[in-house]
């Protein structure tokens, strides 16, 4: 084969936040007419890959090369000019304006010397670009009537519109059916045969392995392995993003389950979001729940604390039968909830810490007139700042969005553990924090579990479910597609069965 | 005025600042913008003047108390004024003790339950018949309310658009009730509660302090009142917490719905009439006084406290602005000027409490990631 001209190159790529290294020393090259896959786990750097090259964010040390002139982006703007187009994960798309609106947001063609939209002129280029990119529709169409993966091939139909020679693609498939899946591989192909050079970013093996000419594995910021796609094996691909010694960031013992069920669910459906889930958490244990984004793991959560309808099944606590919708029974029998996004759903950011772990809590300290007992809540309060070690000067002063993400996760915690639970479910409990405070965070579960409590951890982080967790149940798809004791956890064979489910349903016929 | 310029510059600066986000910084503007005033319109000072702006302030705080209550939650509550009407002229056909059939006998109720001989009440002995109105007037008002509340909270339908509908409903209901005429004859004992005074001191000061003292309790020291902001704050947060966010909202529109009856009493007290067009263009004090006091519109910031100081400022202003024999609607360009400013510097002060917080972070060494 001919060696490609190469057409961007990173050498040396260092990226600090506040002293922590969050990419070191990232070198890799793309070629024209190339698929350069970016894999690795959540927090890897994948995403502070992609700033840099977009311009959002400059590297403290490292160059970049575009076409072989030094690349210095200040702007997105100048990543744009340069003939760099992203596909977000999450689509920026206006769903009550047309295609062509869409398309031509920032660059309307005018009837000259007026403000008048010309949308004859643009309408002629759109349908080439949608018939090349085999999106049969009308210009016109609103983008709220077309389909996820129709909307995905706007999506594309605006980067295209640039004319760009490096097309980044972050995580394109994950609200895709597989057909549009389908679709969309054949057009990226397609894009390929074009001579344009594309950087895919996923965490969906399968996908990648199907789709790449070269691969780069990233992970804690560091490119950990690279090479052609000939030479990857699937294994490989796995053990290089996972593969790590971490250990000693986890509680050293785990909790022993005792012989109490605690919660129960039977046959738990609800239709599009999840089927048939039957699980339990017995006493004393740590339940581990991993899944993909969009398996569905955040959507069970909110149903078995009640913040969801669900339309079939049941949801069983200390042998009671629980109401449907109903957080505050659900609190009340010693239910606590740690969401997703502590920002939007777990904290009153402008609130004082005080207000915030005290919120759960204030039905049990009423005094008369239904006032506040802050005399009575002076000691269990203080007693579990210290506990998790909230950083905090002036707890009654303090507003917890000045507090580091770490802390901020202590105080949802705290507003929980004031609430003396039987029964904790967390959801994604280090997003976002440092290293530090996840060690602390997985402790305080740990020691949560040995008082005789059930614990349920929803993560896609699968490090950490191995690590601190009794057993760990795989969603896919709102499905449970396996459940692993902590005698027989495997990364590659726990992986093998959150992705398999991919795999089955058609996206490849490697396995 | 940008952050940076008043970061830079020296001791004056600092206190400016000081003093711009402090919560007494609108009971200084008011002395400050009060002294000023009097110094171009000496009538300012007179006895009687300062009695007005003392007396005119307390139905408007009354009012404005439940208008804080609902911005607390991130709603607004537009049917304060139709409420006022509602209740005034609800509470006047109960009472009044005689009505000229020239004047109200189109009125659906004419024979029903009012005739010349006044209302259902109107004869029965004084003490139980105030009391019996009082008590329904401000009935109606909290269910008026309490329905508005069901409605946001229950049915999920826009609070402007709950209470905007409320508004012109409950407005038409006064209107058909009395046939658009003002309906006279109550009792002395009735009108003196919102008209009269305790020397220098009128009644209604009393009243509307007791429930301001209690509106401030409830928000600040009870359980009640922490579901409030909390709800207002962030309702999702609030929900998972266990908070009854349902009955949160019910009950904050419901005490809107209240004050504003009282406010309805008070007005129906000092006209000496229920009348059914009452309130009519005061919606824009209400919300003005309660946002120039420092309560923000998207919930979860306020205080009874700071809504009696931005009634207090706002009566100031629309004294002196009358004092000038200004047109009425010079008067409302005015006030549209100053509540235009008050909410400009609610963003200001906002965005310099931000900083604060930041800079206050960073001294202490915290980091501050991007992620959380």
């Amino acid at each position: 084969m001919v060696e490609r001209e190469e057409i961007l190159r990173l050498e040396g790529i260092t990226k600090l936040f506040f002293n922590i290294c969050a990419l070191k020393n990232v070198t890799f090259t793309l070629k024209k007419g190339e698929i350069l896959s970016l894999i690795g786990e959540n927090g890897a750097g994948k995403s502070t890959m992609m700033n840099i090259i977009g311009g959002v964010i400059q590297p403290e040390e490292g160059s970049m090369t575009l076409h072989g002139k030094l690349y210095t982006p200040q702007r997105t703007i100048d990543a744009k000019n340069a003939g760099i187009a992203f596909i977000h994960q999450e689509l920026n798309l206006f769903n009550n304006l047309s295609i062509i609106d869409n398309i031509y947001i920032n660059s309307f063609a005018r009837y000259p010397g007026t403000p008048f939209i010309k949308k004859s002129a643009m309408r002629e280029n759109i349908r080439k670009l949608l018939d090349s990119i085999d999106l049969h529709v009308s210009p016109d169409m609103m983008v709220e009537k077309l389909s996820p993966g129709e909307r995905q091939l706007v999506e594309i139909a605006k980067a295209l519109s640039g004319n760009p020679d490096i097309i980044i693609f972050d995580e394109p498939t994950t609200s895709l059916t597989t057909r549009e899946t389908r679709k969309l591989f054949a057009l990226i192909k397609k894009l390929r045969e074009q001579g344009k050079s594309i950087i895919y970013i996923s965490h969906i093996l399968a996908d990648v392995y199907e789709l790449s000419d070269q691969i780069v594995v990233l992970r804690d910021g560091v490119v950990v392995d690279t090479g052609k796609k000939e030479d990857f094996s699937m294994n490989r691909m796995i053990v290089s993003m996972v593969g790590r010694d971490i250990k000693q960031m986890y509680p050293a013992e785990r909790p022993v389950a005792q012989a109490k069920k605690l919660l129960e669910i039977e046959n738990l459906s609800q239709p599009g979001i999840i089927k048939n889930i039957s699980m339990h958490v017995d006493a004393g244990e740590i339940v581990g729940i991993f899944g993909l984004m969009g398996s569905g793991r955040s959507e069970l959560a909110n149903i078995i604390f009640g913040l969801d309808p669900y339309s079939e099944g049941m949801i069983r606590y200390m042998d009671v039968k629980l109401n449907k919708q109903d957080p505050i029974d659900r609190i009340k029998r010693g239910f606590a909830f740690v969401t997703e996004n502590r920002r939007e759903e777990g904290l009153l950011m402008e609130f004082p810490v005080y207000d915030n772990i005290t919120l759960a809590v204030l039905r049990d300290y009423k005094k008369a007139f239904g006032l506040v007992d802050n005399a009575k809540l002076q000691k269990p309060v203080a007693e579990t700042v210290s506990e998790l070690r909230i950083k905090c000067s002036a707890i009654k002063k303090n507003q917890v969005k000045g507090l580091s993400g770490g802390n901020q996760q202590k105080v949802v915690l705290c507003k929980w553990l004031l609430a003396k639970p039987s029964f904790l479910m967390v959801d994604e409990p280090t997003r976002g924090i440092d290293v530090g405070s996840k060690s602390e965070i997985y402790n305080i579960l740990n020691n949560f579990a040995k008082a005789g409590m059930g614990t349920l951890v929803i993560s896609s982080e699968l490090e950490e479910l191995i690590g601190i967790c009794n057993r760990i149940l795989v969603l896919s798809k709102g499905e449970i597609v396996g459940s692993f004791n902590s005698n027989n956890f495997d990364r590659e064979v726990i992986l093998g069965a959150a992705f398999r489910q991919n795999i089955s349903n058609g996206s490849t016929n490697i396995v | 005025m940008t952050l940076l310029t008043l970061k830079g510059r020296g001791m004056a600066n600092k206190f400016f600042v000081k003093l711009l986000v402090s919560e007494y910084f609108v009971i200084v503007l008011s002395i400050v913008y009060f002294l000023i005033i009097s110094i171009f319109v000496p009538s300012m000072l007179s006895g009687n003047n300062i009695k007005n702006i003392f007396s005119n302030m307390w139905p408007l705080f009354a009012v404005a108390i439940g208008q804080t209550f609902v911005l607390l939650l991130g709603g607004i509550d537009l049917s304060q004024t139709s409420t006022m009407a509602l209740t005034s002229v609800i509470g006047a056909l109960l009472i009044s003790s005689r009505m000229n059939p020239d004047v109200l006998s189109n009125s659906p109720l004419w024979g029903v339950i009012i005739s010349e001989n006044g209302g259902p009440l109107g004869k029965a002995p004084i003490v139980l018949s105030v009391s019996i109105t009082i008590a329904v007037m401000i009935l109606v008002g909290t269910l008026v309310g309490a329905i508005n509340g069901t409605l946001i909270s229950k049915v999920n339908m826009p609070p402007f658009m709950v209470t905007l509908i409320a508004q012109m409903f409950y407005s038409a209901i006064a209107i058909y009730l009395t046939k658009s005429q003002n309906v006279i004859g109550l009792p002395d004992a009735f009108c003196a509660i919102g008209g009269k005074s305790f020397g220098f001191i009128p009644y209604s000061f009393f009243i509307t302090i007791i429930l301001g003292v209690i509106a401030h309790f409830l928000l600040s020291k009870t359980i009640r009142g922490r579901w409030i902001y909390a709800t207002g704050s962030n309702i999702k947060a609030a929900r998972v917490s266990g908070v009854p966010t349902i009955s949160t909202t019910i009950f904050v529109y419901a005490a809107s719905g209240f004050f504003a009856a009282v406010g309805g009493v008070l007005y129906t007290g000092r006209l000496m009439a229920g009348r059914p067009t009452l309130g009519d263009g005061q919606l824009m004090d209400i919300l003005g006084a309660t946002v120039i006091g420092g309560t923000s519109m998207t919930g979860g910031k306020g205080k009874v406290s700071w809504t009696l100081f931005g009634v207090l400022f706002y009566t100031i202003i629309t004294t002196s602005l009358s004092q000038l024999k200004l047109d009425s609607f010079v008067i409302n360009v005015v006030k549209g000027l100053v509540i235009l400013g008050a909410v400009t510097l609610d963003v200001a002060r906002t965005r310099i409490q931000q900083k604060g917080t930041l800079s206050a972070n960073a001294k202490s060494g915290k980091k501050v990631t991007l992620n959380g």
